[in-house]
């Protein structure tokens, strides 16, 4: 069977079985309140794989994606406002013209969002690890310092009136596109240049790769994606406030791929899910709730630093191994001496050599 | 004439405090390299630390505690405080505030940032944004999620200048203290063996253990003292602004981590100096131009600083090896 005919077949049959999930979903057979989890979960695998590229893949720190999110959420809401709700209405009102009207408005929401991606990330993607992070979180902070005064979407009381599409099928459907353009591209020519420029930006651009281009490429998908996900949420609830989109947004998202572990999108959809459904677990806690999840995010931090499916970490604890086996003769003694119970400073016997070679401190 | 002035001295008592708080950041990052985004929280607690004390000795005014605005006036008046305002007891319910966040900046290292260290940045950030969780939420758990209303330490009153600017002796205060503090934490940096210590950690943490420096030791020291400055911060915020509330802390501590970077992070002049040009901006932000842009300013700022200069006004450029 040629490869695209079983593509399109295994397409097929997955939107047939969103399709039926949906009329399960509409139906009242499933609680409101679990169907509403579900949902959420597939608009947080959304931004979560789609962060995972930029941080996760390319290795470029970034902490603003909320901002992208509220580009894409504010724009497209904007638009169902303004001609959404008049298009589903001639094309007859029913699901199928409020799925064009959506599906329209996804493309806007991610289209302007890969531009605000673009503008963001043509001058911040010069910078690098922390201060790449602090410049992504000053544009995130700042668009939402705009929204707040923009008077067309409802500035700082919110934007209500938003028609509420909730619909399991297209927020499943652009979950699932999402996870598929991100595992193809992370398996394409493209994506092993990203993994290139997370490994070794220096010996990357050494190899040809236009290393500026591929990060630029990456941040504004990544951003259009995050928009997507913004679209899915502002016709989730109707109604959308900046403050849902401030920093303390962006870091859930980014907790989520690296609890899940950066750069395995299987781990992000589990870190969506996860994250989406642990507060709501301990929801029995009261107001302890939030001070429980955070104490098992600094405890998970502390036991399983890697995540949950790490790949980069695997990686590491793969040369970490391969390290152990050619262990000098120094570090047995050290070994030895650790089994004994004596304590030895690491550092002394330069465990850290290997490491630092490349960095400063190893001037031949 | 008298706005800019107006807009100058406020921004230069607001820009002092970004200063003790910036300095605590940059400490933190100069050792470990570590953006350590509960320190806006500890910033927090240390005003919060300052409000329990202040009642504890007694303040006057303290009994209003909680009461809507009028209702603060009203008892405010009435209050029958044991203890005279003074600036004794300000200083008392500083220092108090102080060794407590010290304590607790060491507790932070100890269990939540030193198991992690072995491990990549990135987990050692997520980490400090979950200690930066805890305590927000933790606050809101033990100190009550509504705002509370910071006693009179001492009396306020306005001090006419020229050009029609007036100054609050409050206002005053909280500058010489801040500068007060700026002064001795460059004494204690550069003029004792422990600050010799904390340079040559943030030099090169494995040369200096090589050296047989305590890294360990100095590296919770660091905290201890970013922290008192973080308390100092919060106290001295809550003299000008008596409203506190467990939230306070995560808009001025970013503002703070800003204030660090552009000032370039790691470098002590450069956070008071970078503390007092977001200050200034600020306040001449909403003297000048919408009150609402403000919070976008000090972002505003670091980007362009940032795309122009990445290590900060002050910072030295670091070359890439291979």
């Amino acid at each position: 069977m040629p490869r695209y005919l079983r593509n399109l077949i295994i397409a097929l049959i997955l939107l047939a079985v969103l399709y039926v999930l949906d009329i399960v979903f509409q139906g009242r057979t499933i609680s409101p309140y679990f169907s509403r989890i579900l949902m959420l979960s597939g608009i947080a695998i959304t931004l979560a794989v789609s962060l995972n590229l930029i941080n996760g893949f390319t290795g470029q720190f970034s902490i603003g994606h909320a901002g992208f999110m509220a580009v894409g959420a504010y724009s497209s809401a904007y638009f169902s406002v303004s001609y959404g709700a008049n298009l589903a209405a001639t094309l007859g009102n029913g699901k199928l013209g409020w799925l064009v009207a959506l599906g329209i408005a996804t493309l806007i929401g991610a289209l302007v969002a890969g531009l605000a991606g673009l503008v963001v990330g043509v001058p911040s993607l010069r910078l690098k690890g922390d201060y790449l992070a602090i410049v992504t979180l000053g544009f995130g902070q700042i668009i939402v310092v705009f929204l707040n005064n923009i008077e067309a979407v409802g500035g700082a009381r919110g934007y209500s009136g938003i028609p509420i599409v909730k619909s399991f099928f297209w927020i499943f459907l652009i979950a699932i596109l999402t996870i598929v353009i991100v595992y193809n591209i992370v398996n394409s020519a493209f994506g092993r240049a990203l993994i290139s420029i997370r490994e070794d930006e220096l010996a990357a651009e050494a190899m040809g790769v236009n290393t500026t281009r591929y990060k630029v490429m990456a941040f504004v998908i990544s951003s259009a994606m995050a928009g997507a996900g913004g679209v899915l949420l502002a016709h989730f609830d109707g109604y959308l406030n900046p403050k849902s989109f401030e920093f303390i947004k962006s870091f859930e998202i980014l907790i989520m791929i690296i609890l899940g572990g950066l750069g395995s999108i299987v781990g992000s959809v589990l870190g969506a899910i996860l994250l989406t459904v642990l507060p709501e677990a301990l929801r029995g806690f009261a107001e302890y709730r939030m001070v429980i999840y955070s104490l098992l995010l600094i405890i998970l931090m502390i036991t399983r630093p890697q995540g949950l499916l790490g790949k980069t970490a695997a990686f590491k604890g793969w040369r970490a191994r391969r390290k152990a086996k050619s262990r000098t003769a120094a570090e047995e003694i050290l070994a030895e001496d650790r089994r004994n119970g004596v304590t030895v400073d690491k550092a002394t016997l330069g465990e850290r050599q290997s490491e630092t070679s490349l960095g400063e401190g190893d001037d031949k | 004439m008298s706005t800019f002035l107006q807009q100058l001295i406020n921004g230069i008592s607001l820009g002092a405090i970004y200063s003790l708080i910036a300095l605590g950041y940059t400490m933190v990052y100069g050792v470990l390299k570590l953006i350590n985004f509960a320190h806006g929280d500890v910033y927090m607690v240390g005003a919060f630390m300052g409000y329990y004390l202040a009642n504890g000795l007694g303040a006057r005014g303290a009994q209003a505690i909680g009461m809507s605005g009028e209702g603060l006036v009203a008892r405010g008046l009435l209050g029958s405080g044991t203890m005279e305002p003074s600036l004794i007891t300000a200083l008392v319910v500083m220092l108090l505030a102080m060794a407590i966040c010290a304590a607790l900046g060491v507790i932070i290292e100890r269990f939540a940032y030193r198991p992690v260290r072995k491990y990549s940045r990135l987990t050692a950030l997520i980490t400090a944004i979950g200690v930066s969780l805890l305590l927000e939420n933790g606050g809101q758990v033990v100190f009550g999620a509504d705002p509370k209303f910071f006693p009179e330490l001492f009396k306020k009153r306005n001090i006419e200048l020229f050009g029609g600017a007036s100054i609050n002796s409050a206002d005053i205060i909280v500058l010489v203290i801040a500068i007060a503090l700026m002064i001795a934490l460059q004494i204690v940096v550069f003029r004792t063996k422990t600050g010799r210590a904390m340079r040559a950690v943030s030099f090169n943490l494995q040369s200096a253990k090589l050296m047989g420096i305590n890294t360990d030791r100095i590296i919770m020291f660091t905290f201890a003292l970013g922290s008192a400055l973080a308390a100092a911060a919060g106290v001295l915020v809550a003299i000008r602004i008596p409203r506190i509330d467990p939230l306070m802390g995560i808009l001025v501590g970013l503002k703070a981590f800003v204030a660090a970077v552009l000032g370039g992070i790691g470098n002590i002049p450069g956070a008071v100096l970078g503390g007092l040009l977001i200050g200034i901006t600020e306040t001449m932000v909403v003297g000048y131009l919408s009150p609402t842009y403000k919070d976008a300013v000090a972002f505003a700022i670091l980007i362009l600083i940032l795309l122009f200069r990445p290590s900060g006004l002050l910072g030295s450029v670091a070359q890439e090896k291979v």
